[in-house]
């Protein structure tokens, strides 16, 4: 079988086009290369998806713990405590005991029991937990000149949020919150070793190199295709968080704005 | 009462792997240093690779590639006379004396075998992100007072052993206590190495079913199984938190930075 009608068999396999059974005997290096960048699809939706959805939930986050009601305070701080105190991966199996026992009472919860929305709503919450914490740390080292500047404009409420205190807070909190976008992507690799069952053997990168190391016993070639993904991966991210904060830094002089560091990766 | 020892586990895990990453930590971090090019290749080598990619990927990868590297070891001490190749298509196969543990030892001996493997996994990742905090901490030690030490007519290894060291755990200590958080979060990790955890047995008693127990008087309380590891995790790291704290309070006295200087102010 050519490496052509294998890539035309199996690149979308994850997402259940494509040939039904995977390939069981002699793995040629094309097909371990083609499934485990078509399990690259179910990370790409995960860290997509729980990042632009959880950018927003985390802003609410970081308002909320930097307010004055003593309620909102309590709740956000709670929030955080709770998702970034505790293993993601317990997250997930509890998460996922969670919706199969409401699924039992009320049959509306069942979408929740498959990965594809039940993980994304631990995903989204817990990235939401840990780039709160980033957003509420940039939050409180805005410059105090800058808000002192929106007062004397006249700006209140709504307006020196959205004109002032945000954009800065973003600039701020940008080069920690890319290495948090990266871990996402990293821990995305979670799901389908969480309870969370792969449907007909549609599963992420990490699902099919495990299977493939698993047939084979052979791990020296799945894993390394997977991180050669994941590397890529991470440099696109990189590549993209620069662009944007390059342009929350637009109005610096060159010197002062903020560079992205990769720092080091860590679970969470 | 296997749910009980798990917890045991987690814990022994714990107190084995910190101290064998930390010095995992500080070799990979004296080599990055190192004056001679191909140590100090390895070091940085070691460090960065390892933080690149997803670290579940490396505890999948890791736990089979040592277990091989072992048995291949073994069996080229203990059986040179073998001549088939040892990766026959998709086997592994290695001479009966090589097997570890051997096919005949006794249960604990295989379920110790998966454990040491597991610490392995967990101090070659550990030791590469612990490395990375030291080599960092080891740079921001103020050069002044190793010019001091210097100036004192020190050779380069009593400044490294009598100033270096001493002074740099200050600086190290707030990347290690954020990676001893991040290692408790990691244990559930060990589930998938296969060692029988707490994940691992919260999954079968909460069952209605399991292979070994065929019933139980209960419905499926998996979800408050781990409910109660959530909580679990939390306490623990909260404690930790406060121990940390504590640590580092007892650390930065009468150091030159900001903290000290804020104890300083604080006592007069």
């Amino acid at each position: 079988m050519s490496c052509a009608q294998t890539f035309a068999d199996y690149a979308l396999r994850a997402i259940g086009i494509g040939e039904r059974l995977l390939p069981r005997g002699d793995f040629t290096l094309c097909q371990q290369f083609t499934l485990i960048g078509s399990g690259m699809i179910w990370n790409i939706y995960f860290g997509v998806l729980a990042l632009l959805i959880g950018f927003v939930l985390a802003t609410a986050v970081a308002v909320g713990k930097a307010s004055h009601n003593r309620a909102i305070r309590k709740a956000s701080e709670w929030f955080i405590f709770v998702f970034r105190g505790s293993p993601l991966f317990i997250q997930f199996f509890f998460a996922y005991f969670l919706f199969l026992s409401l699924k039992g009472v009320w049959p509306m919860f069942s979408p929740l029991t498959s990965a594809a929305y039940g993980a994304l709503t631990v995903l989204i919450l817990n990235t939401a937990a840990y780039s709160g914490e980033i957003f509420y740390g940039a939050l409180l080292s805005i410059p105090k000149g800058d808000t002192e500047a929106a007062d004397a404009y006249g700006m209140s409420g709504w307006s020196r949020f959205r004109r002032v205190i945000w954009p800065t807070m973003l600039r701020l909190g940008w080069p920690a919150y890319t290495n948090e976008a990266i871990f996402l992507f990293h821990a995305t690799t979670l799901v389908y070793f969480s309870g969370f069952p792969a449907t007909q053997q549609r599963g992420d990168a990490l699902y099919y190199a495990n299977y493939f190391a698993d047939k084979t016993f052979n791990p020296f070639i799945p894993y390394p295709i997977l991180a050669g993904y994941f590397i890529l991966l991470t440099l696109v991210v990189i590549g993209l968080f620069g662009l944007i904060n390059a342009r929350l830094n637009r109005h610096l002089p060159q010197d002062r704005r903020a560079k992205i560091k990769l720092r080091p990766n860590l679970i969470r | 009462m296997n749910f009980y020892y798990s917890f045991g586990t987690v814990l022994l895990l714990l107190a084995i792997t910190a101290p064998t990453a930390l010095a995992f930590g500080f070799g990979g971090a004296t080599a990055a240093r190192s004056q001679i090019a191909p140590i100090r290749w390895f070091g940085k080598g070691y460090i960065s690779i390892v933080r690149g990619v997803p670290d579940i990927a490396f505890f999948l990868f890791f736990v089979i590639a040592l277990d091989q590297a072992f048995e291949y070891i073994r069996h080229r001490i203990k059986c040179p006379e073998w001549d088939e190749p040892i990766r026959q298509g998709s086997d592994f196969v290695v001479c009966q004396a090589a097997k570890l543990p051997l096919g005949n030892a006794p249960q604990w001996v295989h379920e110790t075998y998966g454990f040491a493997l597991a610490v392995l996994t967990f101090a070659i990742v550990f030791g590469a992100f612990a490395a990375n905090v030291l080599y960092g901490a080891m740079r921001a030690v103020p050069r002044a007072q190793l010019e001091t030490a210097e100036a004192y007519g020190m050779t380069r290894r009593q400044v490294t052993r009598r100033v270096l060291i001493p002074q740099m755990w200050v600086y190290a200590l707030p990347g290690l206590s954020n990676l001893w958080m991040v290692l408790i979060k990691a244990t559930p990790l060990l589930f998938l190495l296969g060692v029988e955890d707490i994940v691992y047995w919260a999954r079968e008693m909460g069952g209605t079913k399991t292979p070994q127990f065929t019933d139980y008087p209960h419905g499926d309380w998996r979800m408050w199984y781990f409910f109660f590891l959530l909580v679990f995790y939390l306490c623990f790291t909260k404690l930790s938190e406060v121990v940390l704290d504590r640590i580092m309070a007892r650390l930065t006295l009468g150091q030159a930075t900001a903290g000290g200087e804020a104890q300083r102010k604080a006592a007069a």
